[in-house]
């Protein structure tokens, strides 16, 4: 209603819709992405992977349960911009600490609601991923679209640098079973969580460790964590990633660590025409024959061409919508990734197996 | 594992006729599991004595057995069938309760037939509370205290020691018959022994009442591999306390966060592995604690389709029960297809980006000095279900969808502003404290005390109050002024025309030209399962107010066939039945059959069924829209009931084409006094009667009638508020009652023929010719409701001389009428002379019962007459007819222990059976013929 409360979102194609301003005034880019989550809004805005991704959220009401101190993934909010349908300043969540406007409002976040974002959606389901730009003070489309040319592509794109840890720290359970060293490219909390919980203490590294560091620290396992970019353009890490698979030590990749074991393995990854972002994305476990629902957010995704010709690669999941990779292994080594999210948060838990199988094998290593 | 070729051959079994608890859902489940197993090349034979049903259509199953509900007719059609398999989860709790009695008399056994989609010892397990409850506490799934109770002397112990409120329920009933609260232990006696009495096998569950407590339920369907997925999310608005089937319903849960949804999902799964190994479809329900704990307990489990999985479907747009039946046949989730997008993989959780809330329909009227407060047994008889972009939006459409006479949630100025009376009404829930939660907040009664009462969530409560905050802004105006933000912003929360129009103080059609002018259009937007990430293929609707508009109009000829709304009393499945068959035979015509409906519970509200389905309310707004926006040759409307025909008045005046009998004759026919008058022109028979609008001149006019005399308001369904009387005394009484209830001023008088009796023929007419389709001769005395009474088919003691005026009267009225379609005719006949009752120019309640018993598809011929396709003698009739059919009617009566059972003018039953007998000595014949006047009253 009230004008001074407009926002404006303009896609990259021309494409423009009116709205109304959340979150903070002003204005943000990034590559336009949808998430299909019908609860974890806290979890998912917070989630470190999805640096530079202004998000359209699908459900319709976003806020309704406030946020929640102890459902960060990260410690701020991490997208760059939020697309929604319905947004609620309100909330009715007792054991809330903050509405989700004022915790967007501190995080410099920038949001556009009222929009038809299944139309929306549509769109980008056609035309592919593309950047965007919302903006809550500058209205006139042409600047707008000044703003927009500046903004770099998503491919070729490194950001893990700007969310990974500067200095190295520990989690630890109290009774500390194992070490794991993570190598934090922009590490969702609930996979430190979900270690810690079977008993690791976790050491998270910065992700300019260098390989004799970790060497030196002697873990169990390594963990390689998630992460926003693309993994193409990591070279260094790629390199790393090599160096830790030559170790020989149990290693567990999660998304942007799955993608980076893929590179080090001489395997390709490409760009999506859309990438998965939602919590009900289906996977079967080639080898157990069941199915997992899975927490997934990737625009990025190991070639099928690349795996094809790599006799050292098994792939051990498959998404099955699309058919995409979903997980590997190394042959003859205690080393394996997945695409997705087993740590869930936001997301079901069906995939939580995955690293008691990390624990199996850093338990058969040491025996 | 993929599907199991041993099976070659399933038998399903039905839920029976319709009862509060388990209504026409099941025929939806039904139908769906007999096609899906038919697309595999099964060979399905169905069970079922409602005959009201699609799903005893020769179009759906293979072999259709319209027997009782017993393990003798089980037997027979073993008989008679090489049968590999049953399908019992399909049919309800009377489906499932028939296969167990099966189960332990060794019937499967002996027949070898495999037992698919369910684990007898999962419903065992879940059906003695006891046991369930020992499981749960070993797999660590925290439940409510409680305790069985076998006698009334353990009831009294165990209420000492958990004290009060405490709920009751009865072991082995359905939709939470012999359920109670108990707040006062004065009342704890009466209640334990009637929940003692209603067990099959006199056993009650106390349990410490969790009230208030926030309720959920989730839809499960899991393979033979043990993948489970979550269908559906449901939050109910109205928590702990009141029966879920009673509550106010919203999917996906509003006010959930992803730790607590997960948890309940983790718990939901352990529940259903933990009972047994089925494929199949389970519904989990569960009470969080309203406090910063977020704690989860699980109330219960049932492995079958319910309920909330054709709710669930309908608004997920993932049809369980289809799917079910490939699971239960040895498919994997991973080895389907999505069937909205038929891409994609089955085996995936729904997405929504829209929300749905179901609002339940009561029929309390119907059951006066009833007790209207909702508990824990059910009580309503049908829902409905409104899609929206928004909460608000979804609300006000259900709202709008509901035909009680609102239109929609506040703004019509029907609010209440009595203080006392609504914080009545908020502590003593009924049918319509939604509506009371919107007039205290609009009272300005703070949500602190709204919330104390009602313990709904504070975000639905700031959600209807942004809808009055909105008002207040509207009224601001007027419709001149109104700013086009603002209007759009009203539509978009769900607002008719109507409600704005009584906001802005002018007419709904100038509102509607108002947004025109603004070009503020209605747009469709598809169901889809998967938020629009996937391409969809099933053209699935409903209407909301934003940019893109999803649905694509073809250039084929069109119809528009309008559905009948939520159940109730007086219309029910029969009319769904007709409107599924409409559609079908548009089809065969070569029309595109364009569908609006309502009902989550229905066939016709199948994304399968129609070519096009429009889930919108049956309300003026939504439909003139549709029908601007598919531009359709014209609309049928004698199909879905007194709904659908209502709404002829208006596509009359608004130069829309109505197929078949056209708006004057079906005037004509509710016209009492020119309907009269066509019927002494055709010197034809009928009671004298009167149309007066004061109790002073019913008194004036019953001088001239004489008593008896039949009393009732013109236009009502189901025979609402009428009554016969005796004496000018209680026919005072009764006209001051209609006016003062209903505000009606025109109430017919009607002399009563007393000792007569009943019959209604049912026929075809294309304007020329007339086919009569069948005669049934009711078994009550006239005075009953033909929808309460019991019938033959075809007449068992009418001469010659009275069926030969009956057929010529039928064809006389039929043609006089320019009937083009179905036409119904009620008769009350005395000493051989008939006379005409009335006339209903559309399919009746007896249509599906007809053509079930004489094995031909009436709804089909008459609508391809309709569409002036065929006429009257292309068809070769040829009705199966051998004894006779007995149209049992069945009441819920056990829901409302405290009403008398006693029949009248006044309908009061929710379903119906079919018996077949082949003579009149028929034992089951001699019985009710003999007790045909022990329950009329007036």
């Amino acid at each position: 209603m009230n004008p001074s409360n407009t926002a404006v979102l303009l896609l990259e194609d021309g494409t423009f819709f009116k709205g109304t301003a959340i979150g903070k005034t002003g204005t943000t880019t990034g590559e336009i992405a949808f998430n299909t989550g019908m609860t974890g809004y806290q979890e998912v805005f917070t989630d470190p992977s999805y640096l530079g991704q202004i998000l359209i959220m699908t459900t319709s009401h976003i806020g309704n349960y406030g946020s929640h101190k102890d459902e960060n993934e990260s410690d701020k909010v991490m997208i760059s911009g939020l697309v929604t349908k319905k947004f609620s300043n309100t909330h009715s969540r007792i054991s809330s600490n903050e509405s989700i406007n004022d915790k967007l409002v501190s995080s410099s976040c920038v949001g556009i609601a009222d929009i038809d974002t299944r139309a929306l959606v549509r769109h980008i389901r056609n035309k592919g991923a593309m950047n965007a730009v919302i903006s809550s003070e500058i209205l006139e489309i042409d600047e707008l679209k000044a703003i927009l040319k500046e903004v770099p592509s998503m491919e070729g794109l490194e950001l893990s640098s700007r969310v990974s840890t500067r200095e190295k720290y520990v989690v630890a359970p109290e009774n500390i079973l194992y070490r794991v060293a993570l190598v934090d490219f922009g590490v969702k909390q609930n996979i430190i969580r979900c270690l810690v919980d079977r008993g690791c203490e976790v050491t998270v590294f910065p992700m300019n460790v260098t390989s004799g560091e970790i060497k030196a620290f002697n873990p169990d396992g390594i963990m390689l964590s998630n992460g926003p970019g693309d993994p193409a353009s990591m070279k260094d890490s790629i390199k790393l990633v090599g160096e830790l698979v030559a170790l020989n030590l149990p290693i567990f990749g999660i998304c942007l660590g799955h993608q980076l074991l893929g590179l080090s393995m001489n395997l390709e990854t490409v760009k999506m025409f859309n990438g998965h972002r939602g919590i009900n994305h289906p996977v079967l476990n080639l080898v157990t024959g069941k199915c997992e629902i899975t927490s997934q957010n990737h625009g990025f995704v190991i070639s099928e061409e690349s795996v094809k010709n790599n006799e050292e690669i098994e792939v051990t999941h498959r998404h099955l919508n699309d058919n995409t990779i979903a997980g590997m292994r190394i042959k003859n080594r205690s080393v394996f990734s997945v695409q997705y999210h087993p740590e869930a948060s936001a997301g079901p838990h069906d995939s939580r197996y995955l690293f008691d199988q990390f624990i199996e094998n850093i338990k058969s290593k040491s025996l | 594992m993929p599907k199991d070729n041993s099976i070659k051959s399933v038998l399903i079994i039905g839920s029976g006729p319709i009862v509060i608890g388990q209504a026409c859902e099941f025929d939806y489940s039904g139908s769906q599991a007999a096609r899906s197993l038919r697309e595999e090349g099964i060979e399905v034979t169905l069970i079922n004595s409602n005959p009201a049903t699609i799903m005893t259509d020769k179009v759906v199953a293979d072999n259709v057995y319209l027997l009782p509900l017993e393990p003798e007719s089980i037997v027979e059609i073993l008989n008679k069938h090489q049968i590999d398999a049953v399908l019992p989860t399909m049919g309800g709790q009377t489906g499932l309760n028939l296969a167990m009695k099966c189960e332990e008399m060794g019937i499967w056994e002996e027949y070898n037939v495999r037992l698919i989609g369910v684990d007898t010892k999962a419903i065992e397990i879940t059906e003695d509370r006891e046991q369930f409850r020992e499981l749960m506490g070993r797999i660590g799934v925290p439940m409510a205290p409680q305790q069985t109770a076998k006698s009334f002397l353990e009831g009294k112990e165990i209420a000492q020691k958990f004290g009060f409120p405490l709920c009751i329920r009865a072991s082995y009933t359905l939709g939470g018959a012999g359920a109670s609260i108990v707040h006062d232990p004065k009342e704890f006696d009466t209640l334990l022994e009637r929940g003692l009495q209603l067990s099959p096998i006199h056993e009650v569950m106390i349990d410490k009442a969790l009230m208030g407590w926030k309720e959920y339920e989730l839809e499960l369907l899991r393979d033979s591999n043990d993948n489970v997925v979550i269908i559906c999310s449901i939050e109910n608005f109205d928590p702990m306390g009141i029966h879920t089937g009673d509550s106010i319903t919203v999917a996906p849960a509003m006010t959930l966060s992803d730790t607590t949804f997960q948890r309940m999902r983790d718990m939901a799964i352990k529940m259903m592995r933990s009972i047994g190994n089925f494929a199949g479809g389970c519904n989990v329900q569960f009470a969080v604690s309203p406090d910063e704990k977020e704690d989860i307990i699980a109330i219960e489990i049932n492995p079958r389709v319910s309920r909330s999985s054709a709710l669930a479907s309908k608004a997920t747009g993932y049809p369980i029960a289809k799917i079910a039946s490939k699971l239960a046949i040895g498919y994997r989730l991973d080895e389907l297809k999505n069937q909205i997008t038929k891409t994609t993989s089955a085996m995936f959780e729904p997405t929504l980006d829209y929300v749905i809330v179901k609002i339940p329909r009561w029929n309390f009227n119907k059951f006066p000095g009833t007790d209207r407060r909702l508990g824990l047994q059910m009580k309503s008889v049908g829902e409905v279900m409104g899609i929206g972009r928004s909460f608000q939006e979804a609300l006000q459409k259900a709202c709008q969808s509901l035909e009680i006479g609102r239109n929609g949630l506040g703004a019509d100025g029907k609010e209440l502003t009595d203080q006392a009376a609504i914080l009545h009404s908020l502590e003593n829930a009924s049918w319509n404290r939604l509506f009371h939660v919107y007039d205290a907040i609009k009272l300005g009664i703070p949500f602190k005390t709204i919330q104390e009462k009602t313990k709904i969530d504070l975000w639905f409560l700031k959600q209807i109050e942004e809808l009055i905050k909105l008002e207040r802004q509207i009224e601001k105006y007027h419709l001149e002024n109104i700013p086009k933000e603002l209007l759009f912003e009203a539509k978009q929360k769900g607002y008719a025309d109507r409600q704005i129009a009584h906001l802005l103080r002018c007419l709904e059609s100038e509102v509607y030209k108002k947004r025109e002018e603004f070009g503020i259009k209605r747009v469709y937007k598809l169901v889809d399962t998967c938020a629009a990430e996937f391409e969809a293929q099933t053209p699935y609707y409903y209407s909301t107010f934003e940019y893109e508009n999803e649905s694509v109009v073809s250039d084929r000829k069109k119809v528009v066939v309008l559905g009948s709304g939520p159940n109730r009393i007086g219309q029910g499945i029969e009319f769904d039945y007709s409107c599924v068959h409409g559609v079908l035979a548009a089809k065969e015509c070569g029309y595109e059959t364009i569908m609006i409906n309502c009902n989550p519970e229905t066939v016709s509200t199948d994304f399968d069924t129609a070519d096009k389905l429009y889930f919108e309310p049956v309300f003026w707004e939504h439909i003139y829209d549709i029908i601007q926006h598919e531009k359709p040759e014209g609309v049928i409307v004698q199909l879905g009931g007194q709904t659908a025909l209502k709404l002829a008045e208006k596509l009359n005046r608004y130069g829309i084409k109505i197929i078949g009998t056209s708006f004057e004759a079906l005037d004509l026919a509710e016209d009492r006094g020119r309907f009269s008058k066509l019927l002494e022109e055709n010197n034809i028979l009928f009671p004298k009667y009167g149309v007066v609008q004061s109790a002073e001149q019913a008194i004036e006019l019953s001088k001239d009638l004489g008593f008896p005399l039949l009393v009732r308001p013109s236009y009502v369904l189901g025979g609402q508020k009428m009554k016969i009387v005796i004496n000018e005394e209680e026919l005072e009484h009764h006209v001051v009652d209609i006016i003062g209830e209903m505000g009606e001023n025109q109430i017919l008088l009607d002399h009563f023929i007393g000792g007569a009796i009943e019959a209604e023929a049912d026929a075809i007419c294309d304007g020329e010719d007339v086919y009569i389709i069948g005669i049934m001769q009711h078994i009550e005395p006239a005075g009953i409701h033909s929808g309460d009474s019991y019938a033959l088919l075809p007449p068992y003691n009418l001469g010659d001389l009275v069926m030969t005026q009956i057929e010529e009267i039928t064809k006389k009225v039929a043609i006089a009428l320019k009937t083009v379609g179905l036409i119904n005719i009620q008769f009350a006949i005395k000493d051989d002379k008939v006379y005409v009752i009335e006339a209903n120019p559309r399919a009746s309640r007896t249509v599906p019962f007809i053509a079930k018993a004489y094995d031909e598809p009436y709804v089909n011929y008459a609508t391809k007459v309709m569409l002036g396709e065929k006429k009257v003698k292309d068809f070769n009739f040829n009705p199966r007819k051998e004894g006779y059919a007995i149209k049992i009617p069945v009441f819920s009566y056990e829901k409302f222990p405290d009403v008398k059972k006693e029949l009248g003018p006044e309908m009061k039953s929710t379903g119906e059976g079919i018996r077949f007998i082949k003579d009149l000595r028929d034992p089951f014949f001699m019985k009710i013929y003999a007790e045909r006047n022990m329950h009329l009253s007036r």
